[in-house]
């Protein structure tokens, strides 16, 4: 076997589920026995054949792996409980497993996917996306790039064909449940330490974790950063689609009509909506120039 | 000896590795540290904490990159975001040299994120060395490369691992970032003598030393950084120090972190075997 075909042939093994009992699994994806494909690469030693020193690599993979995507959703975790997560994980990272340097990016297309697969949610599915777009904001808010805001006197010259930026590290999400408190509480329950983008679990304990009630309502839902930290701020829901105007590039007039297009909130009271909305975003630094300008 | 040219003449001293739960201990004591290793992947970010706090680190210490994703023995070849980033990071903390590992680890864009090994074949060598010359080229520093604990062999290998370590760094023209604890893991494993090992590596061209403690299973060595170092593995370090002459060294402790002055008082032991070594006896141990 030349390189390539060992590497392709290592990588097809490591990357492929264990057993419930975690071990490697006796035939491969295409049905051959696996001891015979560990055999046609690997050397045994006086200790170990060859499908048990493969076998290692794909325990130290998954457990890596695993791990991982446990540390940055450990709401999600607590709300679909520990071992239906793990099912969950499993079954993701087999559709993607990781097609990124850093395992930062890991947890990345799970928000879609469990879109697609409600069946690993059980009953909770609505609450569980919402849990898993908050838990990804936090990943994506605590890292991303920061922009220069724009000043006090570049904010007072906009006009309604101004067109403006945001900023990279704020993240905005329509949720069905107000589960940003659920996800806060959840995260100080576990003991969420400050890690470069995830958490450290205490060993625990499998039992299903008791969660409060959480009432179901349209919340809209901004993560951002402040002072290296990752917060979160409700947003109505005029003030949602605004900046989501403002971050499609529309202009400043078109993304105030697209914030009150079918609001219930009278003509009179808009100025006032959108001159708070804008201290606001001013004062958190949400707002700079558009892509591609200074 | 003041180092040599794959470690830009430094020799940094006693160093340990900066992980998070040491932050607020360094930040608030200010100990006398000779420098920290950081994982480069962590901070190849675009902004936040883990890069205000490298900063902070290094208006005051000294800091030097080690890599776990570059993957110099893959076929397939690295992700150019990685290495802009990672040349990004270099002209931040201005490494004297970076490191990382002769392994592999992904194949067409999908990464393992583990340390895998290599056949010891001349396919490997030609190919791996060609690799670690385009990344030293383009990031513009040196580089070393760590062997790994390995935990298979192939049956396709054709010399020593040792041997495969000489030929790809005199081809890539690249230092050595010398493990002493995975070549105990290896050894252990694979039955081979690790002082074997130590003695045959071209010592001229070990740039840093890494030391660490592992986990002993019944069937195999585990390298899971997350022990002491063990006497055997001092064994390795006198006797690569020996031959090497002082090189800067590295604690690696990943898992079940102690305190910072438990790891730190473990990587000092190291300067028992550091400044014992006059110049003319390095000579004749080589």
């Amino acid at each position: 076997m030349n390189l390539e075909a060992i590497q392709r042939a290592m990588a097809a093994a490591v990357l492929q589920p264990l057993t419930a009992n975690e071990g490697m699994r006796a035939k491969t994806v295409d049905g051959r026995a696996m001891a015979e494909v560990a055999a046609s690469f690997i050397a045994p030693n006086s200790r170990l054949n060859p499908f048990e020193r493969l076998e290692i690599y794909n325990r130290q993979y998954w457990l890596r792996v695993l791990g991982s995507l446990a540390e940055d959703f450990p709401a999600l975790r607590a709300v679909v409980g520990a071992a239906r997560f793990d099912a969950l994980a499993v079954a993701y990272l087999t559709e993607h497993p990781s097609r990124s340097f850093t395992l930062r990016n890991l947890g990345s297309k799970l928000v879609d996917w469990l879109k697609a697969h409600p069946e690993f949610a059980g009953r909770r599915h609505a609450l569980a996306m919402d849990v898993a777009r908050i838990e990804w904001a936090f990943v994506e808010s605590f890292d991303s790039a920061e922009r220069a805001p724009l000043t006090p006197a570049q904010i007072a010259a906009l006009d309604g064909s101004s067109r403006l930026g945001l900023q990279p590290h704020l993240h905005l999400m329509v949720l069905h449940y107000a589960a940003d408190e659920l996800v806060l509480d959840l995260h100080k329950r576990e003991k969420r330490l400050t890690s470069e983008a995830g958490v450290e679990h205490e060993e625990e304990e499998r039992a299903p974790v008791n969660l409060p009630k959480v009432r179901r309502r349209a919340t809209w839902l901004a993560a951002h950063r402040v002072d290296f930290s990752v917060y979160y701020r409700r947003l109505a829901r005029e003030e949602f689609l605004t900046l989501e105007a403002l971050r499609q590039a529309r202009s400043l007039g078109e993304a105030i009509d697209a914030g009150f297009a079918e609001s219930a909130i009278p003509e009179r009271r808009r100025a006032a909506c959108v001159q708070e909305w804008f201290g606001t975003w001013a004062e958190l630094g949400w707002i700079c120039a558009a892509d591609g300008e200074a | 000896m003041p180092g040599n040219r794959f470690n830009s003449f430094q020799n940094h001293g006693v160093g340990i590795g900066l992980r998070i739960p040491h932050y607020e201990h360094i930040f608030s004591r200010k100990p006398v540290v000779d420098w920290f290793e950081i994982i480069s992947e962590n901070y190849m970010i675009d902004a936040g904490r883990p890069l205000a706090t490298l900063d902070r680190i290094l208006e005051q210490y000294r800091v030097v990159q080690h890599g776990v994703s570059m993957y110099f023995g893959s076929v397939t070849a690295p992700d150019p975001e990685h290495l802009r980033r990672l040349k990004q990071l270099v002209r931040r903390t201005k490494t004297p040299w970076l490191s990382d590992h002769l392994c592999w680890g992904s194949v067409d864009g999908t990464y393992t994120h583990d340390l895998l090994p290599l056949p010891y074949t001349w396919e490997a060598v030609d190919r791996t060395a060609e690799r670690v010359r385009r990344v030293q080229d383009f990031l513009e520093i040196p580089v070393a490369v760590e062997n790994v604990s390995s935990y298979a062999a192939f049956t396709a290998s054709e010399m020593t691992e040792w041997e495969f370590l000489t030929e790809v760094v005199e081809r890539a023209d690249c230092g050595i970032l010398l493990d002493v604890n995975n070549i105990y893991v290896s050894a252990m494993n694979h039955e081979f003598n690790p002082m074997d090992y130590v003695n045959a590596l071209p010592a001229h061209r070990v740039a840093q030393i890494h030391i660490a403690g592992h986990s002993k299973y019944e069937k195999f060595i585990l390298d899971t950084h997350d022990h002491p170092v063990i006497d055997p593995v001092w064994d390795l370090y006198a006797r690569a120090v020996e031959r090497c002459g002082p090189t800067p060294t590295l604690l690696e402790w990943d898992d079940h972190i102690p305190s910072f002055d438990e790891v730190h008082a473990e990587a000092l032991k190291a300067n028992r075997y550091l400044h014992r070594q006059a110049p003319e006896l390095v000579e004749a141990a080589r």
